[in-house]
C-alpha cells in the first residue's frame, strides 16, 4: 500500500530518471537501449535482442546504459526496432547478431552505427526517431507511453502522470463532473460505432442497481488490426486508470477486462499491471483514502470475433456461449448478470486519463466538429510503412496513405483502402481527401471500425476482396440469426460463383438484395455489417463485378478461373526467360522462336508476367 | 392514463396495450397477424429466426416484435414493403437450407415452416445453395432427430434446459455449421436425455419425431397366427380427434375404440383397467410404507421419463420410488398371464400394443425388468400420433365413426382410472382408494381438488381416519429436480409425492398431438385435455379403483390380493442407477 504522498514521490524520483525518454537533450550520463517487446517485434526475437543487449552491458562491464523493454513503436515494417535514448537513435531491423556491433560502436565509442539506421521512403538514412516521415503527422495520444516506457513497471507509469488523473477524480471531482468533463471532451466509442462515451456514462450511471460494472471490451477481432493490443502491451496501466475513472463515475466496484487468449503478452502483463496495482492500493479498498473500492478480473475469450459484439461478451464473460442478446435492452441497463454495466473498448479508455488531465478543451480542439481527439489504425496491405499510426481526426486517407504510409510499394497504383475490417467498406480513389471521422467514413459507405485500414495496389479485385471478407463473416457469424447464418453464406457463394467466371447478371442484383436485408435483419452488428464489405465494393467497382459475370473477366488478373495468360505475337522476342521460368512447362516453343501458352497446362500463376523483359505477356 | 397501460400505433390503428407486453402481443390485441417461427410462448422468446421483424419509427433496424417491449408512443409498422421483403427473404433462406421432402414427411400438413411457406406463396427458392447434410439419429428407441429439417429455431433448447432442466441438447458449432446436438456430438440414446419427448411437441418441423413403430403392427396384424391385443392410455381418448380436426380436449373414446377394431386388433382393452390395479398395489404399498415408516415420502413411478430421470441423476433416491410397473406394462403382464389362461390362447402368441401418449414408453417397454418369463409384458407401443396415422393409412373417416364399448372383460375400468393422464390424477385416484382402504368404509369425499390444476407444484394434507397426510403433486422435469433437492436436504415433510415427466402430465406428453406455437400461445392445451379427463371421470359409474369389479375379480381368481406373492411378481419392478453418459472415451 502507497500512500498518496507516497505516489507522489515515486512520481517525482522517477520523473527525473526517467527525464531522458523524453528529452534529447538531458543532462545525464545514462544511456537507455530501449527494445520493443509488442508481439510483433516479439515474433522477429526481439526478447533475444534484449537479453543479448543485457549480458554484453554485464560482460563489458558497462555502467550507466539500461536495456528497457517497451511496447511497440509503431513502425512494425521496421522491426525488430530498437531505440537508444536521450539521443533518439532508431535502429530498424535489428538482429541478435547486430547487438555487439551497437554495443560496440555506438554504446562504447559513441558513433551510430549507420547501416542499421532506419531509411525513409527516399532511401535516406534517418538518424533519430523524430525525422522519420513516418511520425511526423502523427500525434500520440492512445500511444502516448507506448514504446516509451517499460509496461511491467507501475513506477515508469506513474512517472509521467500514471494515476494522477485517478486521485484527482476520486479525490477532488464529482461524478458528475468527470462524466461533464468526458461529455465535453466530445469523445466517441473507439470500438467502431462511435457511440459517444460521455453520454454512454451518464446513462449507466442513471440505471438504478446496487450492483454495476465496467467491462473493457479488449475482443479485437479484425483482421489485420492490433490497436488495441499495443495499447495493453504497451501501456496496461491507461486502460487499469481509466477503468477504475468510469468505475467511480457510475457507481461501480468491480470490472471485467475481456480479452483473446491469443494475446498472450497482453494478457501477461495486464495481470502483472493489476497485481502491481493492488500492491500499491491504487486497485482494492479505499483508493486514495476514499471510500471508493475497485477491482478489476481478466476473463479471456477463445477468439471468436463475434464476442467483440458487446452483448456477445457480456455472454461470454458469464461463461455462456457467445451470441448476441437482442437490443434493447442495452447493457447500460440490463448488462452482465443483469446488471447495469458500462462498456468500452481498450482505445477509449486509454484517452480518458488525458482528458481528465488535460481537460476536455484540449481535447476538444483535436479533430473534426463530431469526431474529436485522435484515431489510432493498423495501416497494412499494399503500403510501405506498415504499422499502427494514431492521427488526429480529420487527416485525410491520403495523409495517412502516402506521407505517413509513405505510399504505395512497387510504383503500383493505388485502388481503394478498406476501414473497419470485415464489417467496413472500401473507399476509392476518388475519396482519397476525405477527412477520416465517424460522419464523413459513413457517407462514402464505409466506417471508421476499429481502426484496421487495409491498403490496396491495382492488383486486388474487388471481387475477391468482397469474397474474403466474406469468408470471414461467414465463419465468425455465431449461428444465432437466420440472415447471417444462411444469408452470408449464400451471399458467399455467389461472390465465389462469380470468381469462377459461373455468375450471371442476376447473381449481382440477388447479391444485392442479400446485402441489403441481412444488412436490416440481423440481430447484431455483426451480422449488421456483414453485408458492408459487398455493398461498398458494388457502390465503387460495379463494372468489376459486371466484367466477372459477363465477360468473364477479371481485370486485376486475381481470380485465375477467368484469367487466360497469352503471349503477343507482336512483341515475343522469342529470348525463352518465360519457359524457363514457369514451373509447369506450360510454354512452348523452340529456341530463337515466338513462345506460345499451352493453356491446358498453365496454373495463371504469373510468373512468366514477371520474367518478360519485353512486356509481351498478358491476359 | 391508467399507469398500467401504454398507447401506441400499429399499422395505423391505436392500441392500449399492458405495460411490459410485447409488439408481438399487442399485435394481436389489435388482431393483427406477425409470423413467428422460433417463439414459443414462455419458453423460447429469442428471436433468432427475425421472422417477426417490424419496423418501429425512429429506430435503426427492424425491432424484433417477439421481445421488444411496448413503449408509450411508440410506431409500429407491421407490413411494410421493407418488412415484407425482408421476411420473405429470411424465408426463403431458411428453406434454402431445410430438406423439403415434405410428400414423405411426418409433420406435412402440421409443419409451421410448411404453413408460413404456403402463407408466403413461396413457389420456388430464391437463394438456393449448399445444404447442411446431417447423419440422422435415430439409435434411441423412442426419438428420431433428423437435423437436414432443423431450422435451428432452438425450441427443442429451451424447453429441454429451461422447462426441463436436463440440458441434453444445445447448439455446437458456430455460423453456417450450427446444429443441435448433445454433448460431444453422440446420439440422443448415449447422453442425459430422458426421452420425455418434450422437443418434439416443440419443434416446428420434422426435425424431431418418434421412433415410429406401426410397420410392426401391420404386419401383426396381418398375421394369422398372432393375436394382437391393443390397450389405449387415458390422455389418448382426449387428444387422439385433434389430429382429425376435432377441438382440443373431445372425448372420442368410443370412436376410438370403432377405429382400432376395425384395425383389425383382436380385442380393444382399456389402459385405464390396468390403472385401477395399479391404484391398489400402490396405495397398498403406501399405506404399508406410511405405517412402517419407511422410505418416505414415496413417489408415484407411471411417469417412464421421470423414472429414466431419476435412475440417471439421484439413483440413491430410488428407494423412494415405488416398485409399481406403470398401468399399460401391469396390464400387458395380465393380459399374458391371466387372460391367456383364462382365454386358451398361447402366450407366445400374444402381441400387445399400447397406444401411449408418451415416448419415453417406447423405452420402458423394452427393459429387462418388464419381462416375465423371457416374455415382454408389452410389444409395441406406439403413440397417439401414430394411431392416428393408422387410421389414415386405413383409410378410415374417422368423424363419422359410430361409438362402441372397450371389449370385456378387460375393458371395465374406473373414473379414477381415467384421472391418470392429468398431473395430480394419479394421487387423487390413490387417495380414493387409500382413504376406503384405511377407514373400512365407502367415503363420499371422491374429487380431491387439492391436486387438480395446472399449478407447478400442489402441495395439500389430507386428513384419512384421524391421520395427516401430506401430498404434493407436481409434473415437468424442473419441479421434479426442486422436490428431490427438498427429500435430500430433509426439508420434505409429505409422505406422498405424485411426478410426471412432462408438464401438465401425459395429456401432455411428447406422443401427443402437436400444436403450433401460434394454438399454444392462445389455448391452455392441457387445460382442456384435463378438463375432458375429468369429464369422463364425472360420469363414470365407478369412481374408485378398489370397486372395480374386474379388478376385484382378478385379485379374487389370480392375484389374490394386492402385494401377494404373484402381484409383487407381475405387477411390480426394480430400478437400476443409470449412466448419464453411456459414452466410451
Amino acid at each position: 500500500m502507497k500512500t498518496i504522498q507516497e505516489l507522489h514521490q515515486i512520481r517525482e524520483r522517477k520523473r527525473k530518471e526517467l527525464d531522458l525518454r523524453v528529452n534529447t537533450k538531458s543532462d545525464t550520463r545514462e544511456k537507455h537501449i530501449l527494445v520493443c517487446q509488442g508481439t510483433g517485434c516479439t515474433s522477429s526475437k526481439s526478447p533475444e535482442i534484449l537479453e543479448t543487449f543485457k549480458r554484453l552491458i554485464k560482460e563489458n562491464g558497462i555502467e550507466n546504459v539500461r536495456v528497457i523493454k517497451t511496447g511497440c513503436f509503431g513502425l512494425c515494417a521496421k522491426g525488430p526496432i530498437v531505440i537508444i535514448r536521450p539521443e533518439d537513435t532508431f535502429y530498424a531491423m535489428v538482429k541478435p547478431e547486430d547487438c555487439e556491433e551497437i554495443i560496440k560502436t555506438h554504446i562504447m565509442e559513441g558513433n551510430q552505427v549507420e547501416r542499421l539506421l532506419a531509411k525513409d521512403i527516399d532511401g535516406t538514412k534517418v538518424h533519430s526517431l523524430d525525422d522519420l516521415n513516418f511520425y511526423k503527422k502523427q500525434k500520440r495520444i492512445a500511444l502516448k507511453n507506448c514504446g516509451m516506457i517499460d509496461p511491467e513497471q507501475i513506477d515508469e507509469y506513474i512517472a509521467f502522470d500514471g494515476y494522477l488523473a485517478l486521485e484527482k477524480v476520486v479525490t477532488e471531482m464529482s461524478q458528475d463532473e468527470v462524466i461533464e468533463e468526458i461529455k465535453k471532451s466530445g469523445i466517441r466509442g473507439r470500438g467502431g460505432a462511435g457511440f459517444p462515451t460521455g453520454k454512454k456514462w451518464e446513462l449507466t450511471k442513471a440505471s438504478e442497481g446496487e450492483q454495476k460494472y465496467v467491462v473493457c471490451n479488449a475482443d479485437e477481432g479484425d483482421p489485420g488490426a492490433f490497436m488495441d493490443r499495443s495499447i495493453l502491451e504497451g501501456d496496461p496501466h491507461s486502460v487499469l486508470e481509466a477503468m477504475e475513472i468510469a468505475g467511480y463515475c457510475i457507481g461501480a466496484n468491480k470490472g471485467y477486462i475481456y480479452v483473446r487468449a491469443e494475446y498472450p503478452i497482453a494478457v501477461k502483463r495486464l495481470q502483472i499491471a493489476i497485481d502491481q496495482a493492488r500492491e500499491y492500493g491504487i486497485l482494492g479498498k479505499n483508493i486514495f483514502d476514499t471510500n471508493f473500492d475497485f477491482d478489476i478480473e481478466i476473463r479471456l475469450g477463445a477468439g471468436a470475433f463475434v464476442c467483440g459484439e458487446e452483448t456477445a461478451l457480456l455472454e461470454s464473460i458469464e461463461g455462456k456461449r457467445g451470441q448476441p442478446r437482442v437490443k434493447p435492452p442495452y447493457p447500460a441497463t440490463a448488462g452482465l448478470w443483469g446488471k447495469p454495466t458500462l462498456i468500452n473498448n481498450v482505445e477509449t479508455y486509454a484517452n480518458i486519463a488525458q482528458i481528465i488531465l488535460k481537460g476536455s478543451e484540449w481535447y476538444s480542439s483535436i479533430g473534426t466538429e463530431h469526431s474529436k481527439g485522435t484515431k489510432v489504425f493498423a495501416l497494412g496491405g499494399n503500403v510501405n510503412n506498415i504499422g499502427l499510426v494514431e492521427v488526429p481526426m480529420g487527416t485525410t486517407l491520403r495523409e495517412i496513405v502516402y506521407d505517413i504510409g509513405g505510399g504505395i510499394p512497387n510504383g503500383r497504383d493505388f485502388k481503394a483502402a478498406q476501414t473497419g475490417g470485415p464489417s467496413g467498406g472500401c473507399i476509392p480513389k476518388e475519396h482519397l481527401d476525405t477527412p477520416i471521422d465517424y460522419e464523413s467514413l459513413k457517407e462514402i459507405g464505409s466506417m471508421m471500425g476499429s481502426g484496421g485500414l487495409i491498403v490496396m495496389d491495382d492488383t486486388k479485385c474487388m471481387v475477391s476482396l468482397a469474397k474474403f471478407y466474406l469468408e470471414f463473416t461467414v465463419s465468425e457469424s455465431c449461428g444465432k440469426c437466420t440472415p447471417c447464418r444462411i444469408g452470408t453464406k449464400r451471399m458467399h457463394e455467389i461472390l465465389e460463383k462469380l470468381c469462377n467466371g459461373e455468375g450471371t447478371e442476376l447473381d449481382i442484383y440477388k447479391l444485392e438484395k442479400l446485402a441489403m436485408n441481412i444488412q436490416k435483419s440481423s440481430i447484431c452488428g455483426l451480422g449488421q455489417s456483414a453485408p458492408n464489405p459487398v455493398i461498398s465494393t458494388l457502390k465503387y467497382f460495379k463494372d468489376e463485378f459486371k466484367e466477372h459475370a459477363i465477360d468473364k473477366n477479371c481485370r486485376a488478373l486475381e481470380c485465375k478461373a477467368m484469367s487466360k495468360i497469352t503471349i503477343r505475337e507482336d512483341k515475343c522476342k522469342g529470348c525463352g526467360l518465360c519457359q524457363k521460368s514457369c514451373p509447369v512447362n506450360a510454354i512452348e516453343g523452340e529456341a530463337r522462336e515466338k513462345r506460345v501458352i499451352n493453356q491446358e497446362k498453365c496454373i495463371k500463376c504469373g510468373t512468366c508476367l514477371a520474367s518478360c523483359p519485353f512486356k509481351a505477356i498478358g491476359n | 392514463m391508467n399507469e398500467e397501460f401504454v398507447t401506441l400505433t400499429i399499422d395505423d390503428q391505436e392500441v392500449k396495450a399492458k405495460k411490459g407486453s410485447t409488439i408481438l402481443q399487442a399485435a394481436k390485441q389489435a388482431g393483427i397477424d406477425i409470423p413467428t417461427l422460433c417463439f414459443l410462448k414462455e419458453i423460447n422468446e429469442v428471436g433468432d429466426c427475425r421472422m417477426c421483424i417490424v419496423e418501429v419509427e425512429g429506430r435503426r433496424g427492424f425491432a424484433t416484435s417477439c421481445i421488444q417491449k411496448v413503449e408509450e408512443g411508440m410506431v409500429v409498422h407491421t407490413n411494410t414493403q421493407n418488412v415484407l421483403e425482408a421476411r420473405h427473404v429470411i424465408l426463403d433462406l431458411i428453406i434454402s437450407n431445410h430438406a423439403k421432402d415434405c410428400l414423405t414427411c411426418t409433420r406435412s400438413g402440421n409443419c409451421e415452416l410448411q404453413a408460413l411457406a404456403t402463407k408466403f406463396n413461396i413457389s420456388k427458392v430464391e437463394f438456393e445453395g449448399t445444404r447442411m447434410k446431417h447423419q440422422i439419429d435415430d439409435l434411441s428407441p423412442s426419438i428420431v432427430r433428423d437435423f437436414n429439417k432443423c431450422i435451428l429455431c432452438r425450441r427443442c433448447v429451451a424447453v429441454c434446459k429451461n422447462v426441463q432442466k436436463i440440458g441434453a441438447i444445445d447448439c455446437i458449432n458456430r455460423g453456417f455449421d450450427s446444429c443441435i446436438s448433445t454433448v460431444g456430438d453422440h446420439s440422443l440414446n448415449d447422453v442425459n436425455c430422458t426421452f420425455c419427448g418434450q422437443c418434439i411437441e416443440a419443434c416446428p418441423t420434422g426435425a424431431l419425431h418418434e421412433k415410429e413403430t406401426i410397420d410392426e403392427v401391420w404386419v401383426k396384424l396381418k398375421d394369422p397366427d398372432s393375436y394382437v391385443i391393443v390397450q389405449t392410455a387415458p390422455a389418448v381418448r382426449v387428444a387422439l380427434g385433434e389430429e382429425f380436426d376435432m377441438s382440443i380436449g373431445t372425448n372420442v373414446t368410443g370412436k376410438m375404440v370403432t377405429a382400432l377394431k376395425r384395425l383389425g386388433f383382436n380385442k380393444v382393452f382399456d389402459t385405464n383397467t390396468g390403472a385401477d390395479f395399479t391404484i391398489m398395489e400402490e396405495a397398498n404399498e403406501f399405506i404399508q410404507r406410511f405405517t412402517n415408516n419407511e422410505h418416505l415420502p414415496m413417489i408415484t413411478s407411471c411417469s417412464p421419463g421421470w423414472v429414466k430421470y431419476i435412475e440417471m441423476n439421484e439413483p440413491e433416491l430410488l428407494p423412494h420410488l415405488s416398485t409399481c410397473k406403470s398401468p399399460h406394462q401391469m396390464f400387458g403382464a395380465l393380459l399374458k398371464t391371466y387372460y391367456a389362461k383364462k382365454e386358451g390362447i398361447d402366450p407366445n402368441k400374444i402381441y400387445v400394443v399400447s397406444v401411449m401418449p408418451c415416448i419415453a414408453k417406447k423405452f420402458e417397454r423394452q427393459r429387462e425388468e418388464m419381462k416375465n418369463d423371457e416374455l415382454c409384458d408389452v410389444d409395441n407401443v406406439i403413440t397417439t400420433r401414430e394411431l392416428s396415422r393408422m387410421i389414415k393409412q386405413a383409410n378410415i373417416e374417422f368423424t363419422k365413426l359410430e361409438d362402441s364399448e372397450f371389449d370385456q372383460p378387460m375393458g371395465e375400468a374406473t373414473g379414477a382410472g381415467a384421472i391418470f393422464g392429468t398431473t395430480g390424477g394419479v394421487m387423487e385416484a390413490a387417495l380414493r382408494t387409500a382413504q376406503d382402504t384405511l377407514t373400512g368404509e365407502d367415503l363420499e369425499k371422491i374429487n380431491f381438488e387439492e391436486v387438480r390444476g395446472g399449478e407447478a407444484i400442489k402441495k395439500a394434507t389430507v386428513k384419512i381416519a384421524g391421520k395427516e397426510i401430506k401430498v404434493v403433486a407436481t409434473s415437468g422435469l424442473a419441479n421434479a429436480k426442486q422436490i428431490l433437492e427438498e427429500i435430500k436436504t430433509g426439508k420434505a415433510d409429505y409422505q406422498f409425492v405424485e411426478i410426471m415427466a412432462c408438464p401438465g402430465g401425459c395429456v401432455m406428453g411428447g406422443g401427443q398431438p402437436i400444436k403450433s406455437a401460434k394454438i399454444r400461445s392462445e389455448v391452455d392445451v392441457r387445460k382442456l385435455r384435463a378438463d375432458g379427463l375429468y369429464s369422463i371421470d364425472e360420469k363414470s359409474h365407478i369412481r374408485k379403483s378398489h370397486q372395480n369389479p374386474v379388478v376385484k375379480k382378478i385379485y379374487d381368481e389370480f392375484l389374490e390380493k394386492p402385494g401377494s406373492h404373484i402381484a409383487e411378481k407381475l405387477l411390480h419392478t426394480t430400478y437400476q442407477k443409470r449412466e448419464k453418459y453411456s459414452i466410451e472415451t
